[in-house]
């Protein structure tokens, strides 16, 4: 489905604050993959996510998802393939628009916008009900601006965005790490039944070692710019939390930088 | 006041509108601080004259006007999302380039229109509708506007652009090239301005090449005003309250004029009114202008979310 090779991403080339994010990297992704990707601040996560999405030009190597090189494709064209979650609630939505007007848009990814009604009334149904999915009650709040919405409330309505026109991917980064624990769980939940429902192939990048492990059935560290541990099968059934730890050492093998109480995540 | 000075506000309130919604268009949907503007209205104004000069017809001459308006913006857009240039900028290079073009199509600083057929002519010389032709007129020609731009806003496109405009990344991700929606915003936002452009010239009876200096400004206190008192909760209140804005501000004017405020005044009276709007955080804050404040700012009202990744629990 996806399949990274040897990819390059250097910030600032030449400059005072070149930065070399991405290393070589290599990836292949089969349909049906959930993929968990952990690692230290400043590992490349993002960028990664970034690179497959669009947002940022590769320095060498390829992207190709589905058997189409898309390495020179803008974004907005990448986007009809791929689905995204930001971090940030206050990214992945637009605050001044309503519920309807904000699912309308997501609806239509990768459509040519045209002078054609924003919403239909048959869509104004299906937004219903899959917004009745997520037991917010925002089923009832259609014309309800997002911007009026809770973090957690904006979140699950982006994990909707993102999936309601089904992408070929699905990019989640720490979608719910700057939600409190409990919203944070709700979103979660809901982001894996509609991961489970319509089967699609995701990265989520992750600091929960622990989601890391039981969510998905592959999990990636990366370290400045490499991917250094790769699990899947018996062998990532076999891993708890701990052994994460002693294998980001050892692999890394460097000074430990990782806070051990923010990668505990019990 | 009389009731002919009542009415004068009232017809330019409604004329000036339609620039007050291009920079409704361009400022607040778009979120671009688009400053062609004082160079669009002088065009639509400069082109109206020049070719109802030429004979045209005064409504061909102001669709002409429009599409020129459109054009001028397009030139703003491309200068932004093809050449890079920093939005202030792409805008003032726009403007002043205007300026000269402006010159050349009126051939001289002042066109007058005075002996010739305007749209506002026409009706003035049905004498059933005496004093209010060129009232009905303009209040036709808005609501046409503000109807056309209502719709236009909730289609497909329309919807892109607003979304360009609140939150770039996103619409992005959701696959929209928002340097195309740029385009359009600001062709539509010029487009309007060089409209209110041609009709105020056909209702003074005069094109002048300075005419459009501090447009942007009276555009902006004529959106502060009515977003204050009619509010932006919905879109349909958004674009009545640039409308109400407009006649609101006109009003002022003609009642400070009537007070004995030099006219050569009023700018410097226009930009106090937008000053202290702004001076006031609340106001500033209730109001958006994202485009005209500081980065930080806007960190700051939303609030929540910082970038404090250690202290982060999941
Ligand atoms: N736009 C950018 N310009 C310059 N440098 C960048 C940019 N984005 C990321 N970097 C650098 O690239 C490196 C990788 O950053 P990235 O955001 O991918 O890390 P991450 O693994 O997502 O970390 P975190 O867990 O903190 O989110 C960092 O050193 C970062 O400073
Ligand atoms: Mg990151």
């Amino acid at each position: 489905m996806l399949r990274l090779e040897n990819i390059h991403k250097i910030f600032h080339p030449g400059g005072i604050n070149e930065k070399v994010a991405l290393k070589g990297i290599n990836l292949f992704v089969r349909a049906g993959d959930v993929v968990t990707i952990i690692g230290s601040n400043g590992a490349g996560k993002s960028t990664l996510l970034n690179v497959i999405a669009g947002v940022y030009r590769v320095d060498g190597g390829k992207v190709i998802l589905d058997g189409e090189d898309i390495t020179h494709w803008p974004e907005h064209i990448r986007a009809a393939r791929i689905g995204r979650v930001f971090q940030d609630p206050l990214q992945g939505t637009a605050a001044s628009m309503t519920i309807e007007e904000n699912l309308a848009l997501a609806l239509r990814r990768g459509r040519s916008r045209r002078l054609r009604p924003g919403i239909t009334q048959a869509e104004r149904q299906l937004f219903k009900e899959r917004l009745a999915l997520l037991g917010l009650g925002l089923e009832n709040r259609l014309s309800t601006r997002v911007g009026l919405l809770s973090g957690g409330q904006r979140q699950a309505l982006a994990v909707l965005m993102a999936t309601i026109a089904t992408p070929k991917i699905l990019l989640l980064d720490e979608h719910t790490a700057a939600l409190d624990p409990r919203t944070a769980a709700t979103v979660m939940e809901l982001t894996e039944r509609i991961i489970a429902r319509h089967r699609l192939t995701t990265l989520m990048v992750t600091h929960n070692l622990a989601q890391a492990l039981h969510t998905g059935n592959r999990t990636i560290m990366m370290h400045e710019g490499r991917i250094i541990l790769d699990l899947c099968g018996p062998e990532r059934e076999r891993t708890t939390v701990a052994d994460l730890l002693r294998m980001f050492e050892q692999a890394s093998g460097d000074a430990f930088t990782y806070d051990r109480a923010l990668l505990s995540g019990s | 006041m009389s009731l002919s000075i009542w009415l004068g506000s009232l017809e330019q309130g409604l004329l000036w509108g339609a620039m007050v919604l291009g920079v409704y268009i361009t400022f607040r949907v778009l979120d671009y601080p688009d400053l062609t503007v004082d160079g669009t209205f002088t065009l639509g104004a400069a082109i109206t004259a020049h070719c109802i000069l030429l004979g045209y017809s005064p409504w061909v001459a102001l669709l002409v006007a429009v599409l020129c308006g459109g054009l001028a913006g397009m030139v703003t857009a491309f200068l932004h999302t093809g050449l890079r240039v920093a939005p202030l900028l792409s805008g003032i290079l726009t403007m002043i380039a205007l300026y000269s073009i402006n010159l050349r199509i009126m051939g001289q600083a002042n066109l007058s229109l005075l002996r010739e057929q305007t749209i506002f002519t026409r009706v003035g010389e049905i004498a059933l509708l005496e004093p209010w032709g060129p009232l009905l007129l303009a209040l036709t020609v808005v609501v046409l506007v503000v109807g056309l731009l209502y719709l236009f806003l909730q289609t497909e496109l329309g919807m892109s652009v607003r979304a360009t405009g609140d939150n770039e990344q996103m619409i992005r991700s959701l696959g929209v090239n928002t340097g195309t929606m740029k385009l359009v915003g600001l062709a539509i936002g010029n487009a309007l301005v060089a409209l209110s452009g041609s009709l105020v010239a056909q209702y003074q009876g005069f094109a002048d090449v300075g005419m459009g200096i501090g447009m942007i400004i009276a555009g902006l206190a004529a959106v502060i005003i009515g977003e204050a008192l009619v509010g932006n909760q919905t879109l349909f209140r958004s674009l009545l309250a640039a409308i109400a804005g407009s006649i609101v501000y006109r009003a002022v004017i003609g009642l400070v004029l009537q007070l004995g405020m030099p006219a050569t005044d009023l700018k410097l009276f226009t930009s106090l009114i937008v000053v202290i709007a702004l001076a006031f955080p609340l106001v500033r804050q209730r109001l958006g202008f994202r485009s005209l404040r500081l980065r930080g700012e806007g960190v700051a009202e939303t609030g929540k979310y910082t970038q404090d990744l250690p202290s982060r629990r999941d």
